[in-house]
């Protein structure tokens, strides 16, 4: 019977919105669940792959040849590699560059796989480029105007590109990398002269072997790391793509959320019609001698298989939609990507059956309280269901898919809170802004005052309609608009000639001749900076251990290598926030200023002694003072700085930045050609790089976002269905009174207008509101007020409302007023 | 009051309207021909389902035959598509109906300024006020439909019909909702507005004595004219 009821229902038209609101649940979070699942898969199924072998040991020091004898002698394949960043030149062009010089039999696990040009076919490859010969990313190749074939410098050496590198096991997706790869024979390296005292360069030592004796030989070379020596297998994967996975999960997720508590608003309000168009069934069932309970199980089961079949189709459009996903974010996490798994439709399923109940049921229970007299008279009151109970449902609800998508309990109610603040407060927004635009109505003409009283008269309605889209344009506002502004006022925010380049890897017989460079060439008081690479290993005496501290950054900041400073005086940019600043006096006396900031994560204090590994030798510093620092500046700038007279018979490295013109960036060549060993990094290529994968992530991101704006639309139907016999009522007795179609028209198109700007508007102030924030606690800059956040999304939501209002509406001009005079109001 | 009785304003020839069905074509109204003198008043009398709200809908325009013609004010309604029949409407029509058809979310004063509005009358506002005032209802200018009585809908629905200074007025069952003492006084002030405003008054109404106050009464059985004491 309930098969019967749904299918009755279903060709009355009552049911499609409630439909299309869960088949847009589902669609949104099945999509982002398969995308998901499909990385965390390949990130398990490539674990080794994307390590290229079996254990890898990571390390600072240039020389591991005793993990390399080790390996060798206990029968483990072993290959090594050399990472760094350094400038290729071609001709008078530079380019920076990710360069890996790699020992045969590299990579251990996985393949890699070459091609002859740009875009033609690639095949697998065992072998590593020959000496003499680089192999390289094609971007290189379209960065510099390169073919395969051209020779590069690389330090004071020449390669020929022999091989475009299309694909390499342990490099994951672009997101991670930041200039193209350069893959070089280990057995050149040396002659580059690239490999310096002090240089950043990570070692790494592949090994493979049978999975037993790994873990034990894991378990053995465990305790035996020096500091800053890392061991990864197979187990551990790659722990930045796992967090890069959990935050994607996580957003996206929450991403999804949104337009589900959209969709569900649409529900509900299809739900609430539904049940005051079936109490007259309820009652005449009752009368047939039907229980409260055969009632609710008949409605609830009619609810259930539309649900399933609601579900089955969102699944299916979860399934199309991910390989958008996956097309928007092609490479960006991995190269490669398992196919799709089914897991996500239980997802769907369950997703589905939550929004049920959540949404549709608990208006559904009045029918339950149905009195049998009701078929003799109308105006018998029903009790409704208790408000508590109604939103208490949609909260749990919504608490159990969010628990479900992000996985962390405070993590939950905190989002929860937030969504729940953030919709109450856009609520009493939307109410305030009807009540003032209801006070225009005396002002306007028919056509408009019919529209604006049709806002004003259903104000929950209008603003559950206004909320829904503003949500779904806001998002896209900060989404595009304002994320490009922000990012554009950021920069502009700099100084004009702040520094656009770097200049790293100097040696210290190097310092003057660069200096004379740059000032040859008009760019004055350029001024390096040594640092000596040191290691935190006691803190006033006592061994430092990542596993006393509670915050990741607090751990990967007591793990990492500190670049020790000297200077005579503080940078003009740092402003001390205690202690005091050295004088002559203290040349030589190990003393240490320490940023603020890194201060208060690790717990240190004035007066504290840290101790320091350098080359070697631990030196124990004592915090003399501690320093603010503006790292927007592109100054360079320590987060540890020493008084001179300490450092500087250790081995140190240079650096600097400066700020280039055009005439002077092209002149860069000689630079390097003169000093082979330094790397260039130029900010506006990097800054370029980040904006490329921001614009992918977002398009992304922007992708999901657009279930909002359907699930808003689902609110504007549902909206406009529950309101559809008033309406041809109404336009039946403008009719009678003479008014044109042009008139009705005019009047709906008034309505959908002053919703669609009201939604626009709000989602205008918010966004704003939401970048200011943002500009003012996170970016630190003055945020300039765009007038066109506001207007483009006024007109979006005009644009988006009218033509789906005028659309959904249609329908009512064209009913014959007196039939709907007969029918009466509803 | 206004003499303007020479000449006939509202005429149906032959008219019959039916609709399809799935169980087939069903009759709601066969070859009625009337014609009434404009300024005069007359009552459609029948039993529930007997066709009057069709035939008030037909010679107002809200609907078109099947067969036959309406002719109002010397035009035949045939003659125009609906855009045209509602500027016909909006110039000489005026309505009342038994559930007053009031716009809920307008207040009494925008209901009445409708007409007027739509007709692009000058001051209608005021025109508005005045006639509020003149049913009653001058105290209750900025309420909502559902802030005012049975009564007092019916008599600001009588204001909008009269707003326009319509040449017609249809009117059905305009008691059909309201106790007896409340629909005589709304009777009364119908009436009275008519009788002003020179109006040709069509009603329909099953009520005998309510008929009685009109000048002629026609008859209607089962779509069919079985009485015109013309």
């Amino acid at each position: 019977m309930s098969w019967r009821m749904l299918w009755r229902d279903w060709r009355g038209g009552e049911l499609t919105i409630l439909a299309v609101g869960l088949i847009i649940a589902v669609t949104s979070i099945t999509a982002v669940g398969f995308f998901t699942d499909r990385i965390e898969r390949g990130l398990k199924q490539q674990s080794a792959e994307l390590i290229g072998a079996d254990l890898v040991i990571t390390s600072s020091r240039q020389d591991v040849s005793d993990y390399i004898e080790e390996a060798r002698e206990q029968n483990f394949e072993v290959a090594t590699t050399t990472q760094f960043r350094s400038v290729v030149v071609f001709e008078e062009q530079l380019q920076l560059a990710e360069v890996k010089a790699v020992t045969e039999g590299y990579p251990l696990r996985g393949v890699l796989r070459i091609s002859n040009t740009a875009f033609g076919p690639d095949t697998a490859i065992t072998d590593i480029p020959a000496a003499g010969d680089v192999w390289v990313e094609a971007r290189l190749l379209q960065m510099l105007g390169l073919a395969v074939g051209d020779a590069i410098r690389l330090g004071s050496s020449s390669f020929n590109i022999r091989k475009i590198l299309r694909y390499e096991p342990d490099r994951a997706g672009d997101m991670f990398s930041v200039a193209p790869r350069v893959l070089m024979n280990r057995a050149d390296l040396d002659a580059t002269g690239l490999i310096s005292a002090g240089a950043l360069v990570s070692y790494r030592v592949l090994i493979a072997g049978p999975r037993d004796r790994i873990n034990s030989y894991r378990d053995a070379i465990d305790d035996r790391l020096k500091q800053g020596e890392q061991i990864l297998t197979f187990e551990d994967g790659r722990p930045e793509l796992n967090t890069a996975l959990e935050r994607a999960q996580q957003f996206l997720g929450l991403a999804a959320l949104i337009s589900v508590l959209l969709a569900g608003v649409a529900v509900a309000s299809v739900a609430y019609r539904f049940t005051s168009r079936h109490l007259d069934t309820g009652a005449m069932l009752r009368c047939l001698g039907a229980s409260q309970r055969t009632i609710i199980q008949l409605f609830t089961l009619e609810m259930l298989w539309l649900s399933l079949l609601a579900s089955s189709v969102g699944c299916l459009l979860g399934f199309v939609t991910q390989f958008g996903i996956t097309e928007l974010l092609d490479q960006l996490v991995l190269a490669h990507l398992p196919p799709p798994s089914f897991k996500s439709l239980l997802l769907g399923y369950a997703t589905g059956i939550v929004m049920l109940i959540g949404f549709a049921i608990p208006p559904l229970l009045s029918l339950r309280r149905v009195p049998p007299l009701r078929v003799l008279r109308k105006d018998v009151a029903i009790t409704p269901v208790s408000g508590w109970f109604v939103y208490g449902a949609v909260i749990v609800c919504m608490f159990l898919l969010l628990y479900w998508q992000i996985g962390n309990l405070g993590l939950v109610s905190t989002v929860l809170a937030g969504i729940l603040v953030t919709l109450l407060i856009l609520a009493l927004a939307a109410y305030l802004l009807i009540a003032a635009l209801n006070r225009l109505r005396a002002q306007v003409g028919v056509a408009w005052r019919f529209g604006l009283a049709n806002i004003s008269r259903r104000p929950a309605s209008s603003v559950i309609q206004i909320v829904a889209f503003g949500v779904g344009i806001m998002v896209m506002l900060l989404l595009s608009t304002v994320r490009s502004d922000l990012l554009d006022d950021w920069q502009q925010s700099l100084p004009d000639n702040s520094p656009n380049h770097f200049v790293i890897n100097v040696q210290s017989d190097q310092v003057a001749g660069i200096t004379e460079y740059f000032d040859a060439r008009g760019v004055s008081n350029t001024r390096l900076y040594p640092m000596v690479r040191a290691r935190l290993v006691e803190i006033n005496g006592q061994p430092v251990r990542a596993s006393d501290y509670e915050s990741e950054r607090a751990k990967h900041m007591v793990t990492r290598e500190f670049n020790l400073s000297w200077a005579e005086d503080m940078q003009i940019d740092n402003k001390l926030v205690a202690g005091s600043w050295w004088s002559s006096q203290d040349f030589g006396t190990p003393l240490l200023s320490l940023e603020a900031r890194l201060a208060k994560t690790l717990g240190l204090q004035m007066s504290d002694v840290l101790g320091f590994d350098v080359n070697g030798t631990v030196i124990e510093f004592t915090i003399s003072s501690l320093r603010k620092v503006d790292w927007d500046t592109f100054n360079i700038n320590f987060f540890t700085v020493v008084p001179p007279g300490v450092l500087e018979d250790k081995p140190a490295n240079w650096v600097t930045s400066v700020y280039l013109d055009a005439e002077q960036r092209q002149q860069l060549g000689q630079l390097v050609r003169k000093f082979p060993n330094i790397t260039l990094i130029d900010v506006d290529t990097i800054m370029k790089r980040v904006r490329t994968i921001m614009d992918r992530v977002t398009l992304a991101v922007e992708f999901i976002f657009l279930f909002t704006i359907l699930a808003g639309l689902a609110v504007l139907y549902a909206a406009i269905q529950a309101n559809q016999d008033q309406r041809r009522f109404e336009n039946a007795v403008l009719r009678t009174l003479g008014a044109k179609k042009t008139t009705l028209l005019l009047g709906l198109f008034a309505e959908f207008t002053t919703l669609g700007a009201l939604s626009g508007l709000l989602a205008g102030l918010s966004a704003t509101t939401l970048a200011w924030v943002l500009a003012e606690t996170i970016f630190k800059f003055d945020y300039a007020f765009d007038i066109s956040v506001a207007l483009t999304g006024i007109v979006s939501g005009i644009l988006i409302v009218v033509v789906a209002g005028m659309l959904g509406t249609r329908s009512v001009l064209t009913h014959p007023p007196i039939q709907s005079l007969r029918e009466g109001a509803a | 009051m206004v003499d303007n009785t020479s000449r006939t304003f509202v005429e149906a020839r032959n008219l019959g309207k039916q609709v399809t069905t799935r169980e087939g074509v069903l009759t709601l109204l066969e070859k009625i021909n009337f014609s009434a003198a404009a300024g005069t008043s007359v009552a459609i009398l029948g039993a529930s389902g007997s066709g009057k709200t069709t035939l008030l809908g037909l010679l107002a325009g809200l609907d078109v035959p099947t067969h036959g013609e309406v002719i109002l004010d010397g035009r035949c309604l045939n003659d125009y598509d609906e855009d045209g029949r509602a500027q016909i409407r909006a110039e000489q029509v005026g309505f009342v109906f038994q559930n007053f058809q009031l716009l809920f979310g307008l207040t009494a004063l925008e209901n009445v300024m409708l007409p007027l509005e739509l007709a692009q009358a000058p001051h209608p506002r005021k025109t508005a006020e005045q006639l509020l005032d003149r049913v009653g209802l001058g105290e209750r200018l900025h309420h909502y439909p559902n802030q005012l009585s049975g009564g007092e809908q019916q008599r600001c629905a009588i204001a909008r019909a009269f707003s326009i200074q319509p040449r017609c007025l249809f009117a059905d069952e305009p008691t059909g909702n309201l106790d007896s003492e409340t629909g005589k006084r709304i009777i009364e002030l119908l009436f009275e507005l008519n009788s002003e405003q020179g109006t040709t008054l069509i009603m329909a109404t099953h009520d005998n004595n309510l008929s009685q106050i009109c000048n002629r009464r026609l008859q209607l059985d089962a779509g069919r004219l079985v009485g015109n004491d013309d």
